[in-house]
């Protein structure tokens, strides 16, 4: 069973229609890439996805579940994250704080109000064990705002991963980092468990290819294709697509 | 590994830890019952508007909810203490206080749903509203409240049947002032708990905290209706040791005031409330002895002179204060012949 | 009933005049001005110097009143209000409430504590017996003012170039500027001009609304209210808003004289659940 279907996922904005007719599956350990040029529509596929835009049509089923009518907060619950195009961090809250906060409320500690954070050790252990994952140990007590952009970013991808997802969404996880930090990002990228289902959202196609094992291709709304990335650098829509950008093969 | 846990959970540890200058300060603030015996009034007062001041620093501080009404939990409680009273239905304080808690806690559950969404303009008028609304009411039904005359005829049995309030307000500081202690215990629980980062997550990103599996709405309920139970109680303190209530109660002023409370003495870190009504409180007595009826005029000064400096400003001096004083402190109590060594090297 | 739909009317585009100043710089410059009842206030209380103490004809008094509140608001602006612009919410709401204070106390230490009356010429006194329904004359005044306002108000948004300016900058500050909209002497203009309008309103309306110097935290709410029914995109908005507020409010303290008070309350709940961004607000607001 695909971890995630949409079937005919439809978004009109008064008359504009931003997203139509997309049916997507992915299987369960897949890394796809959802690509295609700039206002295609791959970020209001990913609010779809997660519940901040309601489709005008179509439905969105997680591990077989329809998820189309839940709230953000529950398709959380229900396995799936997400990380943001623009860093959405707790900016005041240090590392080891923000993926605390996390695990606390994925383990269902989020309303104690009564104990410490961090009092179980199996909070502690895995706050540890991601920090370690995501190389934030070296900073996990400085707060957020003052942390270099490429660990935060890292911190945003680390957030979203503490919600032990069974899908994890990465809208454009590398833009904006610096030369000398995306290295890091992309290793820490590379090393997320082989149960995770991945959809990353990318620019770079460097890191797409290098990445994804099945890529659609998303133009004007619609999806143009879908198939394995050799099929895709090879499509000439897609060349065509993109004015001349240069696709390895 | 291991040896990383134990780091992270000894830091999660001491951050929440009480430190040596929270502990002289509620050793000063219990001594001021014996260091100050002509000023149980003031103090009192001081002790239930840091109380009034702590409710209001949880949802400003922590959940980021702008205020204008917590006078309407203070004066229903208020009101419904001073009112079971008088028809001889409860005249034991605690137990009065638990009751007037509870239905000011309600208030702020049934109210709650109106500050979830909306902007910040929204919130203030909502706020402002349901407490100007509540004054209106108190002030119609004045056979039941007494209206602008007041409840009159007021009696307060003895606190727990031994502790019986006099003239000079010794045990009315007393029964007040552990009671702002129970409640300031109980807001540190919940401000170093899951719940409160929860709080703390979504006043700096609501948009993440959803999008991490937090139930933005519910939080923001539960920390809205905790914090009009202490309002509440507050207000119950108030017409308990006064054996009065009226309609200033439910003062726009009143509301307006505790704003002013809690940004001379901080938000967000819990004792900003508390040392904010000590300032306010004196600073109110010595301004109404010089000017008896316009010191309203000096702390409207007061607030316009401390927003054009900028709160961000003031917060950065005071900070800058407690941790000189934290420093120098904590030379004080844990090594006491450090300070004879710097002293000897003339610093 | 007739009578009180006029009462109504009346009333509500008393409050309209003194409402839409807050709408238009709420709207504008995202900026919450509680002391936005001070004007009204200053303005009443000026007409009241003018015509009682110095003899001044009411007819001259109120245009008097309107300039001198807008002097006074173009000059706060300027010089105090300018700095707390770019300000949160919470900064602007502290700010405003310690000028209200301090108005309040400084015009209690000036002219007392006590209601101030102004006195109104003989010719507006009494009632016209129109078809059974009584109209009072002053109150027939007041709508004959408020409206010509309202009219010559919508005008200078819709056909004047200061109008379109306006419009641009509430909608969006940013391009505004990029197009070369002064956008700050375009709020201080319509700063100054909102605050005269209060203090007309606080002029005409002292008879009707009771001027004392705890006026502006009497009416703040109204004013708060006719801001979050109508919206602050549009000068309709909130004149369909105070409209509605005033019949209503009229005709509950008539009807249900125990709980009248309540009906404007209840509608603000009302409409804050349903509609958060108000009644008649074109679009989502900020």
């Amino acid at each position: 069973m695909p971890i995630l279907q949409t079937l005919g996922l439809e978004k009109r904005f008064g008359g504009i229609v931003a997203v139509h007719d997309v049916s997507l599956s992915i299987e369960q350990g897949a890394r796809h890439a959802l690509i295609g040029p700039n206002g295609a529509g791959k970020t209001t596929v990913i609010n779809l996805l997660t519940g901040v835009l309601r489709p005008t049509a179509g439905s969105i089923l997680l591990a077989g579940q329809d998820i189309t009518a839940l709230r953000p907060h529950q398709r959380v619950r229900l396995g799936m994250a997400r990380t943001f195009q623009i860093n959405q961090l707790f900016l005041d809250l240090t590392p080891l704080e923000t993926v605390g906060l996390a695990v606390s409320e994925r383990l269902g500690l989020g309303s104690d109000w009564w104990r410490l954070v961090g009092s179980k050790s199996a909070v502690t252990d895995e706050i540890v064990e991601i920090l370690e994952r995501f190389r934030l140990a070296d900073v996990m007590q400085e707060r957020t705002a003052i942390l270099p952009y490429g660990k935060q970013r890292l911190l945003e991808i680390a957030l979203a991963f503490a919600c032990r997802p069974k899908l994890l969404l990465l809208d454009e996880p590398a833009a904006g980092v610096p030369d000398a930090e995306r290295q890091e990002l992309l290793a820490t990228i590379d090393e997320l468990p082989a149960d995770v289902t991945v959809l990353l959202i990318e620019h770079d196609m460097d890191l797409v290819f290098s990445f994804a094992d099945r890529i659609s291709v998303l133009v004007n709304g619609g999806l143009l294709l879908d198939g394995a990335p050799e099929d895709v650098a090879r499509d000439p829509r897609v060349k065509a697509v993109y004015l001349g950008e240069e696709l390895d093969a | 590994m291991a040896a990383a846990a134990n780091e992270v959970s000894s830091y999660l540890a001491r951050r929440a830890r009480w430190s040596p200058l929270e502990i002289a300060f509620w050793v000063f603030a219990f001594a001021t019952i014996w260091l100050f015996p002509g000023k149980y009034l003031i103090m009192k007062d001081a002790a239930i508007l840091a109380l009034f001041a702590l409710s209001l620093d949880l949802i400003l501080g922590y959940a980021g909810i702008i205020s204008l009404g917590q006078a309407a939990f203070f004066g229903l409680a208020g009101y419904f203490s001073g009112i079971v009273a008088q028809h001889g239905l409860i005249n034991e304080p605690v137990v009065s206080l638990i009751c007037a808690a509870l239905v000011a806690a309600a208030l702020g559950f049934v109210t709650s749903f109106l500050v979830l969404r909306g902007s910040d303009l929204t919130r203030l008028m909502v706020t402002m509203g349901v407490a100007l609304m509540l004054g209106e009411l108190a002030n119609r039904f004045s056979n039941i409240t007494g209206g602008a005359d007041g409840l009159q005829g007021i009696d307060i049995g003895p606190v727990l049947g031994l502790f019986r309030f006099d003239m000079y307000g010794h045990n009315g500081y007393i029964y007040c002032l552990i009671v702002l202690f129970l409640c300031f215990l109980v807001a540190r629980r919940i401000v170093y708990s899951p719940f409160g980062l929860s709080l703390r997550s979504l006043k700096g990103n609501p948009l993440r905290a959803s999008a991490i599996g937090i139930p933005v709405n519910r939080r923001l309920i539960a920390i809205y209706t905790v914090s009009a139970g202490f309002a509440g109680m507050a207000g119950a303190l108030l017409t308990q040791t006064t054996s009065f209530c009226s309609l200033d109660v439910f003062s726009f002023e009143r509301s307006a005031d505790l704003l002013l409370v809690l940004i001379i003495g901080g938000t967000g870190y819990l004792y900003g409330g508390l040392i904010g009504a000590v300032i306010y409180k004196f600073l109110q007595d010595w301004i109404a002895s010089l000017t008896p009826q316009y010191w309203q005029f000096w702390i409207g000064f007061v607030l316009v002179v401390i927003v054009l400096i900028g709160r961000e400003r003031i917060e950065q001096w005071t900070a800058a204060l407690r941790a000189t004083i934290y420093r120098f402190g904590k030379q004080l109590l844990t090594r006491p012949a450090a300070v004879g060594d710097a002293a000897r090297k003339g610093n | 009933m007739l009578t009180i739909l006029f009462d109504g009317i009346a009333y509500g585009m008393l409050l309209f005049v003194l409402a839409c100043g807050l709408s238009v710089t709420l709207g504008l410059m995202n900026f919450i001005n509680l002391a936005h009842g001070a004007f009204a206030m200053a303005g009443g209380y000026c007409t009241v110097i003018l015509v009682n103490r110095l003899g001044v004809p009411f007819a001259l008094g109120l245009p008097i009143a309107f300039l001198a509140t807008a002097a006074l608001g173009g000059l706060l602006e300027r010089t105090l209000y300018v700095h707390v612009y770019a300000r949160n919410h919470l900064d602007q709401v502290l700010f405003t409430i310690g000028l209200v204070f301090m108005s309040v106390a400084a015009v209690d230490y000036v002219m007392g504590s006590s209601q101030q009356f102004v006195i109104i010429p003989e010719a507006l006194q009494g009632q016209f017996n129109v078809f059974g329904v009584g109209m009072s004359k002053y109150r027939l005044l007041i709508i004959l003012i408020c409206g010509l306002l309202t009219i010559a108000l919508q005008l200078l948004i819709a056909k004047t170039r200061f109008g379109s300016r306006l419009r641009a900058a509430v909608d969006d500050r940013r391009v505004a500027r990029g197009l070369g909209i002064n956008v700050g002497a375009v709020f201080g203009i319509t700063f100054a001009f909102g605050s005269g309008l209060a203090g007309l309103g606080g002029a005409l309306g002292a008879e009707i609304l009771g001027l004392d110097p705890t006026f502006p935290l009497k009416y703040l709410i109204y004013f708060l209210i006719v801001v979050t029914v109508g919206g602050t995109t549009s000068i309709t908005g909130p004149f369909l808003a105070s409209i509605l507020l005033g019949i209503a409010d009229v005709a509950g303290k008539y009807y249900m004289p125990k709980l009248g008070a309540f009906v404007i309350y209840t509608i603000m709940i009302v409409v804050l659940i349903w509609r958060p961004q108000g009644l008649f607000a074109r679009s989502a607001a900020r």
